[in-house]
């Protein structure tokens, strides 16, 4: 182990006279809150996504309580919910509405996007590229902060008299466009659709500043090719982002005109209180297409970026290589290509002409090939490792058990004929916060514990982040794996209570739907241990190493505690790939990016032989890449 | 029942905290003379045993939750498509659940076999192009099986109605359902227009096409045994979606965008309250698209009922222009004499015309 540190070490070591990087010292404000520091806007990133992620889980508890203990006096929540609270001590059924809108908008936008490729495409690009900081420092603490105004007014929206949006988090009009529908269509909808154009300013932003940087300023040798398949995925990620989001924006615009300037975009003959609406023409499924064509990209926006995070720390701690680096590559070439042209797959009963629904099971069972490509390698990394099970690890690999879990119901939802029955019933409920929620959850907290000594300086608890990991991977199969049986059982999600579907059906899986909301509660009480753990490590944690994980990435090359610039000599050069784990003939079991090959003629492979060759060329590069920071 | 889930999730979480606090007691052991910043601690064989019994309990749970709820799924379809999407269902859900079972086994075996030992060293195994094309090339196989046999039946479900379908309009509205039927004598629906709706005429039937003037509404849903009936959906407010659980029908009721699905329901009511033993059973319409504060409550009661049973039926109910003769001024002048074949000439046809004449 100690040559190859050694050899690292010395590479950097000997460039210390030409720091030409001044530090100049910062004020709290610049520093702390309106920071254009890469580090720093990833930590507001994150702290904003925990804070978030516990309102929206909290929201999930309170309509768990109600489908799990339909009969049970929420009079004890009266002191925070008021008035949503009715004179018999339930739950308003406006109210139930308006927390699973909340709960799926919270968690699939200010959670999983802002907060996990928020935090880790800002923390790692610059660092796993050799970066001092993203391609434009100013737009993107602007980022953050249209984020931070965004957050403002979706929580704001929760203390209004008429109720936060309660279309669901999907906004379908005619309901989500006419006020008289549903209370919770008024202000809180105009709140909930600025907030969105807010969000949704905020990630073009980030998506754009995320690409260039990736682009353009790579450390001297780090090809596309030698690139951590993390920076991959939060690069195809950004493209996700940056071409589907702004169709989004198109369609909140759209419905923000028929709301308030009277058009008729998504409306047409609509008789409702009593009342014939003058608007004709109009389409509700225009605005789905427009909708599912962010929507569905969405999905993997959010779980790129955790399956990137999981190659790396799975590679880091089998002390292996990740199996098929090329087609980890392709597969998420695959998955954002294939990802907007699924789309309708979301409406294949929405009364589209069925010859699409055709087509579009026909392209979304394409996409579980390279699914399929992207577990059978994540298991076959595992094989002939030296496993060391970290919290980062643990999590790891329960995102694979989770992607796989959910993912082959997809297969099922996928297939339109068979969709007829399953589509908005728990079903698909269970599908997708197995696939795309725990397993992106999972991609987070993997992220959290791995990157936590580069974000802070100091260690996790790590006792503390296995038994966290255990309840929360216990938890999340025993709330969703029965959950599909209530699915199959065809009971229809955003149910306030499911005595109508008669039959004594609801009896027949009362039990089984308390042992959910049981296990939800669990869960969501277990994640207390990872605050603490949070919050405590940042202050009191044991301090950190440089390389705590011998890792091979360049950010484990910084400092302890990086400052402004990341580097405080000059940025390292890349020679090799980011997986050199265990390598034949190599006395460490790891042999980090920027150790030249020349240095390691033991371990060379013959064709990398070549290699060393083209080490000359980029040494050559480091006047270039001075200037261009110069400039 | 409930004491017996219950049982199982404290025994789930027990043993998850055994895992745990015996790796903590190696931890306490051993942190004393070890730095604790190293990656490898202790607790890693615990982590390690820790896959084994989760793969042993979860397979175990997954296996009698399975046979344990099995019952309560939805019974047998009650349609003709139903059983052919049925059948593909739990052929869909083999594969699936097997290449599962397959790959979580192999997951969590992997990260137990593999755990770490300082003896061993990791094998460097960067990329296998046969090996991953094979599992390419098979899960592409299959997915191209399940998209072709789920396209074929996809077609047959979507297909043009059969002409000798019933015609029913379901139209939904906050909160409930409308039915209305093509009626005895021309089985064509008339025209609606929403401008034309009142309190009465709540579906806005527009009395100047001829086609309406048998239709009758209803507030139950009849369908008849063995004959293929077409479903004509609207909306009157915002999306609806008409979910008939049994017969594996869904599609949702678009304002300003009719939609529609035919089947063949193939059990009636009575057939299916003896299947299941429940003399009180009826199959139910409910709505699937959240559509406002009594989504949750919007279901109608639905009789599939033996051919002439159903047409028995059909034949007493009455025309919607019989019940409310007042529609009649509606109806253009040449069509007068058509639609008043329908009105009754007893007492409410006095009163009728009495409106008619002071208007």
């Amino acid at each position: 182990m100690s040559t190859a540190l050694s050899t690292a070490e010395e590479v950097h070591t000997h460039d210390h006279d030409h720091d030409d990087h001044e530090h100049h010292e910062l004020g709290f404000i610049r520093t702390y809150i309106f920071s254009e520091d890469h580090k720093t806007i990833a930590k507001q990133y994150l702290i904003s996504g925990i804070l978030w992620a516990f309102i929206g889980g909290s929201m999930s508890i309170i309509f768990r309580l109600q489908l799990g203990f339909p009969n049970m006096s929420l009079e004890w929540i009266r002191p925070l919910l008021g008035h949503w609270i009715d004179e018999s001590g339930k739950l308003d059924k406006e109210f139930y509405l308006a927390l699973v809108t909340m709960h799926g908008t919270i968690m699939v936008f200010f959670v999983l996007t802002a907060g996990l490729s928020g935090t880790f495409s800002n923390f790692l690009i610059p660092l796993q590229i050799g970066a001092r900081d993203m391609a434009s420092g100013f737009i993107n603490m602007l980022s953050y902060w249209f984020f931070f105004i965004s957050s403002m007014i979706m929580f704001g929206s929760l203390f209004i008299e008429t109720g936060p949006a309660s279309g669901g988090w999907v906004i379908y009009p005619p309901l989500s466009a006419l006020p008289q529908a549903m209370p919770g269509s008024g202000l809180g909808m105009t709140l909930w659709l600025t907030s969105m154009t807010f969000f949704i300013v905020s990630s073009l932003m980030g998506g754009i500043n995320y690409i260039c940087t990736i682009i353009n300023l790579r450390t001297r040798g780090m090809t596309f090719t030698k690139m951590p398949l993390t920076i991959w995925s939060f690069f195809f990620t950004a493209i996700l982002g940056l071409l589907s989001f702004p169709v989004l924006l198109s369609a909140a615009l759209l419905l923000i005109f028929d709301r308030s300037f009277g058009t008729s975009f998504y409306l047409s003959e609509i008789y409702i209180q009593g009342q014939a609406l003058p608007n004709v023409g109009g389409s509700p499924i225009l605005y789905q297409h427009l909708f599912w064509f962010l929507g569905h990209p969405e999905v993997y926006i959010v779980l790129l970026p955790a399956l990137g995070m999981t190659s790396e720390i799975i590679a880091t701690n089998s002390r292996k290589p990740i199996f098929g680096y090329r087609a980890m590559i392709g597969s998420l070439m695959g998955i954002t290509v294939l990802a907007f042209i699924v789309w309708a797959h979301h409406m294949f009963v929405t009364g589209m002409n069925p010859f699409l629904g055709s087509v579009f099971m026909f392209l979304t069972l394409i996409i579980a090939v390279p699914s399929c490509v992207k577990a059978f390698n994540y298991i076959t990394t595992l094989w002939k490792g030296n496993l060391i099970f970290t919290p980062a690890m643990l999590f790891s690999i329960g995102l694979v058990s989770l992607f796989i879990s959910g993912g082959v119901t997809g297969i099922i939802l996928g297939n339109s004929a068979l969709d007829i029955n399953l589509h908005d019933t728990y079903f698909v409920v269970a599908h997708f916060h197995l696939v795309m929620g725990a397993a992106s959850f999972f991609g987070l907290m993997a992220g959290v514990y791995h990157w936590f000594p580069k974000m802070f300086g100091r260690n996790m608890n790590k006792t503390m982040g296995y038994i966290h990991f255990w309840f929360t991977f216990a938890g999340v199969y025993l709330i969703f794996f029965p959950m599909h049986y209530i699915g199959i059982a065809g009971f229809p999600r955003r149910y306030y209570t499911f005595t109508a579907l008669g039959n004594d059906s609801m009896a027949a899986f009362s039990d089984l739907n308390q042992f959910i909301s049981i296990a939800a509660i669990i869960t969501f009480s277990a994640q207390a241990i990872f605050a603490i753990n949070f919050f405590y490590s940042i202050f009191k944690g044991k301090k950190a190493s440089q390389n705590p994980w011998n890792s091979n990435t360049l950010e484990w090359t910084t400092p302890v505690n990086p400052g402004h610039g990341n580097w405080v000599g000059e940025i390292p050069a890349v020679y090799r790939w980011p997986y050199d784990y265990s390598k034949p003939g190599s006395e460490s079991d790891f042999i980090p990016q920027n150790v030249p090959y020349s240095a390691t003629p033991e371990s060379n492979l013959p064709e990398e032989q070549m290699e060393i060759e083209r080490e000359k060329d980029i040494d050559g590069l480091l006047g270039a890449q001075n200037e261009s920071y110069n400039r | 029942m409930n004491y017996l889930i219950g049982i199982l999730s404290i025994v789930f979480f027990i043993l998850a905290i055994l895992v745990i606090s015996k790796s903590m007691k190696l931890n306490k052991k051993l942190s004393a003379d070890e730095s604790t910043d190293d990656a490898l601690d202790s607790s890693n064989n615990a982590n390690a045993y820790g896959m084994l019994i989760f793969w042993l309990i979860g397979t175990a749970l997954g296996v009698w939750s399975f046979f344990e709820f099995k019952p309560k799924f939805l019974p047998m379809a009650a349609s003709k498509h139903g059983v052919t999407t049925d059948q593909m269902f739990w052929t869909s859900m083999a594969i699936v659940t097997f290449s599962f079972f397959l790959t979580n086994t192999l997951l969590l075996f992997f990260a137990y076999r593999y755990r770490y030992n300082k003896n061993r060293k990791a094998t460097f195994y960067p990329v296998n192009h046969k090996l991953e094309l094979i599992w390419t090339v098979i899960p592409a196989i299959v997915m191209a099986i399940l998209v072709f046999s789920g396209w074929k039946t996809w077609r047959d479900i979507t297909s043009q109605a059969p002409s000798n379908s019933a015609v029913i309009e379901l139209t939904g509205h906050q909160f409930g359902w409308y039915v209305r039927y093509a009626g005895v004598d021309d089985s064509q629906l008339g025209n609606v227009n929403y401008k034309l709706i009142d309190e009465t005429n709540s579906l806005g039937i527009d009395f100047t096409d001829k086609n309406s003037f048998d239709d009758f509404t209803a507030t139950e849903l009849h369908l008849p045994k063995g004959q293929p009936v077409l479903l004509k959906i609207r909306a009157q407010d915002v999306l609806h979606s008409v979910y008939l659980p049994f017969h594996r029908v869904k599609m949702d009721a678009v304002p300003g965008m009719p939609t529609k699905f035919w089947f063949t329901p193939t059990i009636s009511t009575s057939e299916m309250r003896e299947k299941l033993g429940k003399p009180d059973f009826n199959f139910k319409l409910n709505c699937t698209e959240v559509c406002g504060r009594g989504h949750f409550g919007m279901s109608i009661t639905v009789f599939v009922d033996e051919p002439e049973d159903y047409r028995k039926w059909v034949a007493e109910q009455k025309p919607f222009l019989a019940t409310n003769p007042i529609y009649l001024e509606k109806v253009p002048a040449n069509l007068k004499l058509k639609a008043s074949k329908y009105i009754p000439i007893e007492p409410i046809s006095t009163d009728s015309s009495a409106a008619v004449s002071v208007n």
